[in-house]
């Protein structure tokens, strides 16, 4: 299951010193339902996310982690406030392709075969054409599954769906890839390993990853930073740095080091509630 | 099959090999449905021939294969009308239900608007309608079509409906991040998830397109296997009324089993959430 020779599809981006702003969220509210009966998901969000970074965002349940990246992807009205994604609005960025977002299910259509799902993308909307996309073989072969092109969905276990998902994401060749909890229905030892691949696959592809995690390892392990948000209503607790060095192996979560990272976090987390 | 000029003489005893293994599968499979089937039978034989029941009031099975031979004829001259009227209002009925429920889906207020229409005209028994559509279409082939065609239409909106709304919210949340047109979430996500809803309508459409056809045929017409059924009744030629009857059941069963065939063809994937 190597995910190897993404270097050649994705254009790299150097890890070091990010230049520019990847989605840049200022005074961010979320209210639903009408005036009578009304409800703040999240207030007055403020936060820069740097082109290239991996950013994870953990929060009790109810924070609005999943309505903060829901904003991102344009699924969500914006009450106040703003987002731009590369100077745009997410409006314009969900029309220019600019990111690709991954469900907690994999949402496969499950009338068409694993190829047919990667290549959906490419197959729908006006920039379907345009683009300079990857090849989905590749992409495959890099997330796994290279000789199940053939397989249709339920033929597969959720961690080889979940694999589709992510290569159909990469399929457009995003510059941010919004994964809502995307392994949470995964079991851990499938979960472990997806993690481990994600890492490989980002510091290939230079790719800005917004993950959305209720679980404190998945959190510190995959994270550059930690976005920590706290409930009612969803606003900003912390935006820290995970000082570990990359590339990160499993084995990192048995080091002093991670054990801090995450007890740190726990503490962070018994604060919100 | 057997001549197809490309087979070789090797590759074609396979085949016949082949089909009498499964035609043997099938016997073997079904093997408690025939035997129930022919005991039944032999059952109705042996009371008509126990009690001494006269022809008129309820044949013996030989009677009735004794009418297939006699009126081979007949029956097959009324079975032609009725196979069209069942077909044409199969496909029509099916066709009118597919559109408004793609109709309905795109539009709430249409959907408020007719679906309280379409289920009134479902409650309209359709025995009482049938004399009303003779007097606007005529003697012809219209007012049956029509009847068939409104019998299937409703099972088929209603399902349709459902199967088009059946696609999970994360679908339908990946197409608009992938700034889908409304026609292509139609064409790539609704109709496909659809197609397990529409053909268990098609399946109860198929059986009773060929009911809808014979009730038609009852008022006032002088073809097909209804009206062939009216005229053995008053004529007390029961062998003949039995014999229509069971050709009418094959005509159904024989729908039936088209449209399972194109429907094991045509859905190869298991509906989200059966896996």
């Amino acid at each position: 299951m190597a995910m190897s020779g993404a270097a050649k599809l994705m254009p790299s981006v150097p890890l070091t010193e990010p230049a520019t702003t990847a989605v840049s969220i200022r005074n961010l509210s979320v209210r639903f339902g009408d005036r009578n009966n009304e409800f703040t998901a999240l207030s007055d969000v403020s936060v820069d996310i740097p082109e290239g970074a991996f950013v994870t965002m953990l929060g009790p349940s109810g924070c609005g982690k999943s309505t903060l990246l829901r904003c991102v992807a344009d699924l969500v009205h914006i009450s106040d406030g703003s987002i731009s994604v590369f100077g745009r609005s997410p409006q314009e960025a969900r029309q220019s392709r600019d990111f690709a977002f991954v469900f907690q299910d994999a949402t496969l259509l499950p009338w068409r075969n694993v190829l047919e799902n990667v290549r959906l993308p490419l197959e729908v909307g006006k920039h379907a054409q345009t683009g300079d996309n990857a090849d989905p073989h590749e992409l495959l072969a890099m997330v796994g599954l290279k000789g199940r092109e053939n397989a249709l969905p339920h033929e597969l276990s959720g961690g080889m769906r979940q694999r589709v998902a992510i290569a159909r994401a990469l399929i457009t060749r995003p510059r941010i890839l919004l994964m809502d909890e995307p392994f949470g229905a995964l079991d851990e030892i499938t979960r472990d390993r997806l993690n481990e691949e994600l890492l490989r696959v980002w510091q290939e592809t230079g790719t800005t990853i917004l993950f959305v995690t209720h679980s404190i390892p998945e959190a510190a392990f995959l994270g550059q930073n930690v976005l920590m948000l706290q409930a009612h209503p969803g606003r900003v607790k912390e935006f820290m740095k995970v000082d570990l060095p990359f590339p990160r192996s499993l084995a990192v979560r048995d080091t002093v080091e991670f054990i801090g990272v995450t007890a740190h976090l726990r503490r962070l987390l018994e604060e919100c509630l | 099959m057997s001549h197809v000029v490309s087979s070789t003489a090797k590759t074609e005893a396979d085949r016949k090999i082949a089909l009498l293994d499964a035609t043997a599968g099938v016997l073997v499979k079904h093997m408690p449905a025939i035997a129930a089937a022919v005991g039944l039978v032999v059952l109705w034989q042996f009371v008509v021939w126990a009690f001494k029941i006269p022809t008129f009031m309820a044949p013996s099975p030989v009677d009735v294969a004794y009418a297939f031979r006699d009126n081979a004829g007949i029956l097959w001259t009324n079975m032609l009308p009725t196979i069209l009227e069942a077909f044409l209002g199969f496909v029509f009925g099916n066709l009118v239900a597919i559109l408004l429920a793609i109709w309905f889906v795109h539009s709430a207020t249409a959907e408020k608007a007719f679906y309280p229409i379409a289920v009134f005209i479902k409650a309209i028994p359709i025995i009482a309608l049938a004399p009303i559509l003779v007097l606007i279409f005529g003697n012809g082939l219209a007012p049956k079509i029509i009847i068939a065609g409104l019998i299937c239409f409703f099972p088929t909106l209603v399902n349709m409906v459902q199967g088009l709304k059946s696609a999970s919210p994360a679908m339908l949340d990946l197409m608009r991040v992938l700034s889908a047109s409304n026609t292509e979430i139609l064409w790539k996500v609704r109709l496909p998830s659809s197609m397990p809803f529409l053909f268990a309508a098609l399946k109860i459409a198929a059986t009773s397109s060929v009911m809808g056809a014979i009730v038609a045929e009852w008022i006032g017409s002088s073809f097909g296997l209804g009206a062939l059924i009216i005229e053995a009744t008053y004529n007390f030629r029961s062998p003949l009324l039995y014999a229509t009857v069971v050709i009418a059941a094959v005509l159904a069963v024989v729908l039936f089993f088209i449209v399972s065939v194109i429907e094991a063809r045509m859905i190869r994937w298991k509906p989200a959430g059966s896996h």
